[in-house]
């Protein structure tokens, strides 16, 4: 597997002195579905900045495809699409004319555009919209948009900068449809998202950022494997009498609802097992949280703290 | 890399974006001109009597048709440059490997179409009020060109630093209109005092105006050659400049 995106010692300092990059190392693999995630200000979106060059890095190196972007700007750029965080089209022209014109931005010529533009409305949902303005178009539509504009080159390595922001549950799982399969067309991709179960989804590797440094930086399962906790929220019948579970912490948050922690070693036989020799009946059961999210919370915490 | 296809996707795009809205920026220039043919050329002009050997109507369209291919270069990049700052679509090329001359040539060229488009709209217009005669096309078609490409890089330049839709009205406002008033629109400056003459002959809007009504009526306040050396040179700089700021990612990267 060659590397698709090399960053060592990458640094970014701001005009009024905020450091956004404190000197970060990265590696993302040709094929990958990465993600990189972190918290409001944590440097993900300056850190994609500097890689598509919209943010001028104060140091380090950027490679894209063994191509330092400080040698060879746009061989690295052609390389690239990116759906960035913010609507970024011209809201007054027509979706096809935006799109036509991204291509010719990378030398596609027009007709081989306009046969990638219909794939790509089509694909997304948007060929009816084709000669509406982008102003038109509902926030999902917006985004998807975006999308179809990132790939009018056909790029190697797709980046998105929390691409499925503000959109409904059932076109963020059609976007995860369709980014799943670009991937396994061999599209690498990296994505930024705080939708963790987007990322415990989607992607295979995972980088966290934190105050411009990386505090975590492994596989999805090695990380999930981390987690020695679980939470999980019990519905049940109320009972009158005080529900009490041997070596297990328990919590009875209402008459309705109990939660319970349960370690790895742990197993919810033996939760049942208690709950009905207590005459506990249980009507359905869920995860409290996100795997990952509670990870992700443990790790920016301990980061945090070190400082 | 093609670069022509980029340039020609920013040229069209430059172009369908002014024709889009042709309202806004094709017809407002018609009628401005219009009104000044009938105010200043037909009910004032014929009380004024002769300038240069020539009625003061077919002396002063040369310099009407400049000023507004003048006004119309200049704002075309100024407010599509900025508008795409504004709504970060200027985003759109800076992540796409186009080289930085082929931008700033996209929105020059793009600024150029409107301002020759507009210059032949008004001088249509001005064959309603005169009889437009011929002395040197070629100096016609290269002054109106070169003095486009003047102004459309001067927009683009204040479209770069602007950071509100007031800093792109400001130099058209307090820079653009008094030059152009004052560079021999209107009245050769061969009738004001020595001083004067001087003085106007720091403005290069005199010179562009100059040579471009010798190129219909074959009389100038300025020598031609001067013309084209100055507006050469302003070419050159602003070229230099614009392609330092884009390529330093000033009001465009952080």
């Amino acid at each position: 597997m060659s590397t698709a995106l090399e960053i060592s010692g990458l640094k970014k300092i701001y005009k009024g002195g905020f450091q956004a990059l404190k000197g970060i190392d990265l590696t993302v693999e040709k094929g990958d579905f990465f993600a990189l995630l972190g918290p409001n200000g944590a440097g993900k979106s300056t850190t994609i900045g500097v890689i598509t060059s919209l943010v001028n890095k104060t140091a380090g190196k950027v490679k894209v495809f063994g191509v330092d972007i400080d040698k060879n700007l746009e061989k690295a750029k052609s390389f690239l699409g990116l759906v960035p965080q913010e609507f970024n089209f011209n809201q007054f022209e027509p979706l096809l004319n935006i799109l036509v014109n991204q291509a010719g931005y990378y030398g596609v010529d027009r007709k081989t555009a306009l046969q990638r533009a219909e794939k790509y409305l089509k694909q997304l949902e948007l060929w009816d919209k084709r000669h509406d303005a982008g102003r038109m178009l509902s926030g999902g539509m917006k985004r998807r948009l975006m999308i179809a504009r990132a790939l009018m080159h056909e790029p190697q390595v797709l980046i998105l900068d929390e691409p499925t922001a503000g959109v409904d549950i059932e076109v963020r799982r059609t976007m995860w449809d369709f980014l799943r399969e670009l991937n396994k067309q061999g599209v690498t991709i990296i994505l930024t998202t705080h939708y963790l179960e987007e990322a415990e989804m989607l992607c295979r590797n995972i980088a966290i950022i934190n105050h411009g440094e990386i505090v975590e930086n492994t596989d999805m399962k090695s990380l999930l494997a981390q987690l020695d906790m679980e939470s999980f929220v019990l519905d049940i019948v109320p009972t009158e009498s005080e529900i009490e579970l041997k070596d297990i912490v328990s919590r009875e948050i209402d008459d309705h609802t109990l939660e319970v922690d349960l370690t790895k070693k742990g197993s919810l036989n033996t939760v049942f097992a208690q709950l009905s020799q207590q005459g506990v009946k249980v009507l359905s059961m869920r995860n409290k949280s996100n795997r990952l999210e509670a990870l992700f919370v443990h790790l920016i915490n301990n980061a945090t703290e070190q400082k | 890399m093609n670069n022509g296809i980029a340039l020609k996707s920013i040229l069209n795009k430059e172009v369908q974006r002014f024709m889009r809205i042709w309202v806004q920026t094709i017809v407002p220039p018609a009628i401005t001109i219009s009104l000044y043919f009938i105010i200043f050329g037909s009910l004032i002009g014929s009380r004024i009597g002769k300038m240069d050997g020539f009625d003061y109507m077919s002396f002063i369209v040369p310099g009407l048709i400049m000023m507004s291919v003048i006004t119309n270069s200049y704002s075309n990049v100024a407010s599509s440059f900025f508008s795409a700052k504004w709504q970060r679509n200027v985003e759109e090329m800076l992540v796409a490997p186009v080289p930085n001359w082929v931008i700033v040539a996209g929105y020059v060229g793009g600024g150029m179409a409107r301002g020759v488009l507009v210059g032949l709209i008004v001088t249509l217009v001005s064959m309603f009020f005169v009889e437009i005669k011929i002395h040197n096309l070629g100096v016609i078609i290269a002054t109106v060109a070169l003095t486009s490409a003047v102004f459309a890089l001067g927009g683009l330049i204040n479209a770069i630093f602007a950071r509100s839709f007031d800093d792109i009205s400001i130099i058209p406002t307090f820079v653009l209109t008094p030059l152009t008033y004052l560079g021999g629109v209107f009245y050769s400056i061969s009738l004001l005092p020595e001083f004067w003459q001087g003085v106007s002959k720091v403005n290069p809007i005199v010179y562009m105006v100059n040579a471009f009504r010798y190129g219909f009526l074959g009389v100038s306040d300025v020598s031609i050659t001067t013309a084209f050396i100055v507006i050469g040179v302003f070419i050159t700089v602003l070229f230099t400049i614009a392609m330092t700021l884009i390529s330093k990612g000033i009001g465009l990267r952080s």
